[in-house]
């Protein structure tokens, strides 16, 4: 599903080159569910956006299904977006005006699906994540983890085979952390290729791979079931 | 994504700020309604000279002392003219085969009174040839008899607010003597109403003898000759004769003007016209400035909506579509504002119309075409920076904002 080579990722701060990717090596076959550990600073929101052809490496290849990347124009990056990938982040990133249906249709509003068969993949994605009651409700309605479910909901509405969370758990209590992650289990036994940014062990441990980066280096992989404490992890 | 779609999402987000949206409509709909409004006006007033002129007969040809300029109307320049005389009106009458009818013209203003009612009116002196030239009825009694033109008989035709407001009551004013200024005159005609034209409300006037008027204003010229030519001749032809008439009859100077209707029409015509489209043009500037409202409420919503913007383009909106969402932003709003204009500026005309129910405004198709078209053009126009700056954002970038 994934192959990255050499990924290099720099910023330039005031100046002053920042180095958030350096020469990162992985492979992510198709239905994996892999973890990204690593201290506040690290990069792995910048790999995450990477992989989710968002940001574009400055040097290194990555392929995505089979085609790379760097090769693909914008407006083919925009359709890999569109039917391959979805996105979930920790500040969930609903539209404040929509309902939870309109947010969910959003993606489909984009890709120009017709709009009967929008309102039923709104309804069974709403449904998927137990919000049938919640279709017409604004984001300042809904609850915290309501809220992270209809974001799930709209990720995985264009049925994406690639599925990436930044700290998808970060702003909820334990129980709505754990209904998402249960979610996210669910869509990854179903082959959904999962890889979720997270500084909770608790949430590493659900990974069948984890990969540590300190520094924008790639320090660490370890089977998520080895996953103990952060301390001794990102030790390099 | 479907013009649909499109419409609704666009409409969603300018909903959400209400009070904006509004206030950024409010420059267009002034703009717009401000084009319209004003050139209503000017065609308003347009219309009005075309129509007091069309009222006066056709085959008309009305000599003026003086020599114009290029401007067809009389000028002021070139010292003092030779006087129109009632001889030269006479020999125009006489010696010029296409001409059928001759009015001198002797204006001035004085008292009428009857009784104890008294008023101001217009004194025109004139003869029994101007009640045609002039296209008037007689509602009672005769116009002016057919005299000899030296002959200034102590008589007059009322118009019928004058005779109205001295002989009140129904009372008959036809064989009544008035007097007007110290004059003493026997009325022996009213005539039928017939309201402003050219500049003189002909319900105002009293109409005397030629002659008589020249005593009583002590004048020994005439204001101007109405001339009606023959129905069959060219009014071009017997114009050049009149000039040449007039010409040898002044010692070979070319020393008055003689003006057709045509003329006179296009020459005001083409001046109102111009007026119009200057003033429409200085309102479309408003136009401009409504758009940089427009431009300046794009620019916020593209940093407000930053966030927005980056999400957007993760779940699968392209650089494009950003772009044109929030053109039609710009475009809504400004259709929005100059539709809006438009009524205000259609119910302004309405309100004027009653006011003023002799000015015939309507805005000209071309000025409504041309102010909605400005205002969506603007529109676009001052949306397309705000719009390609969205669509330009980095999506990364525009996600993690603040
Ligand atoms: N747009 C940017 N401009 C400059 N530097 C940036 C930019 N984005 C990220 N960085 C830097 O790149 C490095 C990696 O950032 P990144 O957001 O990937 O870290 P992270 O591991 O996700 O951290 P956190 O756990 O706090 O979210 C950081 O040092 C950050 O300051
Ligand atoms: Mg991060």
């Amino acid at each position: 599903m994934i192959r990255l080579e050499k990924i290099c990722r720099t910023y330039q701060l005031g100046g002053q080159p920042v180095h958030a990717l350096v020469d990162v090596d992985e492979h992510v076959p198709a239905g994996e569910h892999v973890a990204i550990m690593g201290p506040s600073g690290s990069g792995k929101s910048t790999l995450l956006y990477t992989l989710g052809c968002l940001d574009r490496p400055d040097s290194g290849s990555y392929w995505l299904a089979g085609r790379e990347v760097a090769r693909l124009s914008d407006e083919e990056l925009t359709d890999v977006r569109r039917h391959h990938i979805g996105f979930v982040f920790q500040s969930f990133h609903l539209v404040p005006r929509l309902t939870a249906a309109e947010n969910v249709e959003l993606p489909m509003v984009f890709a120009g699906l017709p709009r009967a068969e929008r309102r039923e993949r709104v309804e069974a994605a709403l449904a998927s994540v137990d919000l049938s009651d919640r279709l017409d409700h604004r984001p300042d309605q809904l609850s915290g983890g309501e809220r992270q479910r209809v974001a799930l909901a709209r990720a995985t509405v264009m049925q994406p085979r690639l599925l990436l969370a930044d700290e998808p758990t970060g702003n909820l209590d334990t129980s709505s952390g754990r209904q998402i992650l249960d979610l996210l289990d669910h869509l990854n036994d179903a082959g959904t290729t999962l890889v979720v940014v997270t500084h909770d062990p608790s949430v590493a441990r659900r990974a069948g791979r984890v990969i540590v980066l300190v520094d924008g280096h790639v320090v660490r992989r370890l089977p998520g079931g080895e996953v103990m404490g952060a301390a001794d992890l990102f030790a390099p | 994504m479907t013009f649909n779609d499109l419409f609704r999402f666009a409409l969603g987000s300018l909903g959400g700020h209400r009070l904006r949206t509004a206030l950024s409509l409010l420059g267009m709909v002034i703009g717009v309604a401000a084009v319209v409004a004003l050139t209503a006006l000017g065609e308003g007033a347009r219309r009005y000279v075309i129509e007091q002129f069309a009222s006066i007969g056709t085959n008309l040809l009305i000599v003026v002392p003086g020599k114009t300029e290029t401007t067809g109307l009389p000028g002021m320049v070139g010292g003092m003219p030779n006087e129109l005389t009632l001889l030269d009106a006479r020999a125009l009458d006489r010696q010029i085969p296409e001409i059928d009818k001759v009015a001198p013209l002797v204006v001035g203003t004085d008292d009428a009174s009857f009784g104890a009612r008294r008023r101001q009116v217009a004194v025109v002196g004139s003869t029994w040839e101007f009640e045609e030239v002039r296209k008037l009825s007689v509602a009672r009694g005769e116009f002016l008899p057919k005299a000899d033109l030296q002959r200034g008989r102590p008589v007059v035709v009322l118009g019928l607010k004058v005779a109205q407001e001295l002989f009140p009551g129904g009372e008959e004013p036809v064989g009544r003597i008035v007097r007007i200024g110290g004059w003493r005159m026997r009325v022996i005609g009213v005539l039928a109403p017939r309201g402003v034209q050219l500049g003189m409300n002909l319900d105002d006037v009293v109409i005397v003898p030629v002659v008589t008027a020249m005593k009583m204003f002590d004048r020994r010229s005439l204001f101007r000759i109405f001339v009606q030519v023959h129905g069959s001749a060219g009014l071009e032809a017997t114009k050049q004769k009149v000039l040449r008439l007039l010409a040898e009859r002044h010692d070979g100077t070319e020393d008055v003007t003689v003006l057709t209707q045509d003329a006179l029409v296009a020459t005001f015509s083409q001046i109102l016209a111009a007026l119009t489209l200057a003033v429409g043009a200085i309102a479309a500037i408003s136009l401009s400035v409504a758009g940089i409202g427009i431009m300046n409420v794009m620019l916020v919503a593209v940093a407000e909506r930053t966030r927005e913007i980056g999400l957007l383009r993760a779940v699968g909106a392209g650089r494009r579509q950003v772009l044109v969402v929030f053109l039609t932003e710009a475009a809504l709003l400004s259709a929005a504002g100059g539709l809006l204009g438009l009524a205000v500026g259609w119910l302004s005309i309405e309100i004027l119309v009653q006011v003023f129910p002799a000015l015939p405004a309507s805005p000209p198709v071309w000025a409504v075409g041309a102010a909605l078209a400005l205002s969506f053009g603007v529109g676009l126009l001052f949306g397309w920076l705000p719009a390609r700056r969205a669509a330009r954002l980095d999506p990364v970038l525009a996600l993690v904002s603040r």
